[in-house]
């Protein structure tokens, strides 16, 4: 599904953010990438979304090398893709339903199908009849509900989600890694970049640390 | 990994249909948002529009100007008439023999005598010095013929030898053609029309870039949603259909305006035209901007509109990547 061969990634002024890193996950596998802040979480999770290039080595996904995809090339890769944000990332001037839709409107569906997967997504994460209110009338965990609903309307092969639980309380924090491992189960692959080991350690997944740029432990 | 469809799914025909649907609502809800974004902030709109609209009518108030005089002067060109003074001794018996010889002549259309009766006549009536005449106890005025060559005024040649030729004629005093005043006018109405396509380039460079700087502006304040749409898989061409549209509505609008002011300006000055043409014999009638011209026009500062629109938002959705 996912692969890194001796990744590196160089910021001209900031130096080496990832040193020599590779590994490999599997269809339907839930992944904790964890490490002290500056440790280089998100800037592996940017390379997979194609956000910033590697320096070195490279990254099959899906059968696709995208470690060098092309402008045009990048919009159709990030469809496979379902991100999730600490800070949400949501469009407050819209609706639930429109930010949910917009994943969907932007590769074209019709909007039948538009409104039945929009449906079905809010469904899954609980938000079902909050179709028409707008993000900011929302608790933090509704919010990052909808954030949800977004990455996974488009069935993608891959949830990437950056310190998903960041913003919320241990009881959200549980139900949120719930949802995700609902996920796992239906075979999409989850990797969840997040300092929150008790949270983590609890629930029992693989974890693959980063420290200093390299993976110590996968 | 199943990515290819197999070619007898029975719904495949109905999926592309509903695609091809989507695409098309997608540009209709592009069209009408964008609409619906320039009225949601109705100050800034009308400014841009307006800076638009004067622009546009600059050139197309220049354009129409120079339409009309050159309407004007076409008429004036058609009266290569050259008009023959006779002698003071002449009889109109005499006149009326002369003009039938040139009638025979090979290089001349027709010949008119007007008497010095017809002549004074009509001096009374136009020239407003009818009182000032009453005056006179004789005629002063010489008997006239007015003739009309075949070839035409840009047959300098023919022209020059047939003005010769009556020149010579003894009975003529005096023989008097409008021929380098025309063509004097001529040449500063093609350095006119010349201007008018300067002036055009110009003020259609002036649409591009305003409308290029208020949708760079509307960039600006979208970004987040730029960023967004791009995270979740939006293509360029995706992201810039709604500033395009917004700039084809920029100069859709503002061309209308434009045809707006101009028409209001030639209906301002229509009556003082209007005085004018009718000391000039009424030949001339003011020209407004034809419904073709109109429809040129729009898509003219549509299409300009559009343009600067595409140059800006396609430079810079490649400067905005997510961070």
């Amino acid at each position: 599904m996912l692969t890194f061969e001796n990744v590196c990634k160089r910021y001209p002024d900031a130096g080496e953010a990832l040193t020599d890193v590779s590994f490999h996950l599997q269809r339907g596998e839930m992944v904790f990438l964890t490490g002290r802040s500056g440790a280089g979480k998100s800037t592996l999770l940017k390379l997979i979304a194609m956000m910033e290039q590697a320096t070195r080595g490279s990254i099959v996904f899906d059968g696709q090398n995208i470690t060098r995809a092309s402008d045009g090339k990048i919009p159709y890769l990030r469809r496979k893709l379902g991100l999730i944000f600490q800070d949400y990332k949501l469009l407050n001037d819209r609706t639930v339903f429109d930010n949910v839709a917009l994943p969907l409107i932007v590769s074209g569906h019709g909007h039948q199908e538009v409104a039945r997967r929009v449906r079905a997504a809010l469904d899954k994460v609980g938000l079902l009849g909050k179709e028409r209110k707008y993000p900011l009338a929302l608790s933090g965990g509704e919010q990052q509900r909808i954030g949800i609903a977004r990455a996974i309307v488009n069935k993608p092969k891959l949830i990437l989600a950056d310190e998903p639980t960041g913003n919320l309380d241990p009881d959200l924090s549980a139900e949120i890694m719930r949802m995700f491992e609902q996920f796992m189960q239906v075979g999409v692959t989850v990797l969840i970049a997040s300092h929150d080991i008790k949270l983590i350690h609890r629930l029992g997944h693989r974890e693959m640390m980063l420290d200093k740029g390299r993976l110590v432990s996968a | 990994m199943k990515t290819m469809k197999p070619i007898h799914d029975p719904h495949i025909g109905h999926r592309l249909a509903e695609r091809f649907q989507a695409y098309l609502l997608n540009h209709v809800h592009g069209l009408l948002s964008s609409l619906g974004r320039l009225s949601r902030t109705p100050f800034t709109s009308a400014m841009t529009l307006l800076v638009l609209a004067i622009a546009i009518s600059l050139a197309a108030a220049f354009y129409i100007v120079v339409a009309n005089l050159q309407q004007m002067t076409g008429n004036l060109q058609a009266s290569n008439q050259m008009s023959l003074f006779l002698k003071d001794n002449v009889s109109e018996a005499a006149a009326g023999k002369l003009a039938e010889q040139f009638r025979q002549h090979g290089g001349i259309e027709s010949a008119n005598v007007i008497t010095r009766q017809q002549a004074m006549a009509e001096f009374k009536a136009h020239s407003g010095f009818g009182d000032a005449l009453k005056a006179l106890d004789s005629n002063p005025l010489p008997n006239l013929i007015q003739v009309q060559p075949k070839h035409a005024l840009d047959d300098k040649a023919a022209v020059e030898a047939l003005l010769t030729e009556l020149r010579q004629i003894p009975q003529v005093e005096f023989v008097q053609i409008d021929m380098q005043w025309v063509s004097r006018l001529q040449a500063v109405m093609a350095i006119a029309s010349r201007s008018v396509a300067i002036v055009g380039v110009l003020l259609g460079l002036a649409v591009i870039f305003i409308t290029g700087n208020t949708i760079r502006l509307e960039l600006q304040d979208r970004r987040n949603e730029v960023y967004i749409a791009k995270l979740v898989g939006a293509t360029n061409g995706f992201i810039q259909r709604p500033f395009l549209y917004a700039g084809f509505w920029l100069g859709l609008i503002a061309g209308v305006i434009a045809w707006i002011i101009v028409t209001l300006m030639l209906v301002i000055v229509e009556s003082p035209v209007e005085k004018l043409s009718s000391l000039y014999d009424g030949s001339f009638e003011l020209m407004y901007i034809s419904f073709s011209e109109f429809m040129l026009l729009l898509m003219m500062t549509s299409t300009l509109a559009v343009l600067g629109s595409w140059a800006v938002v396609h430079y810079q959705l490649r400067q905005i990547k997510p961070q």
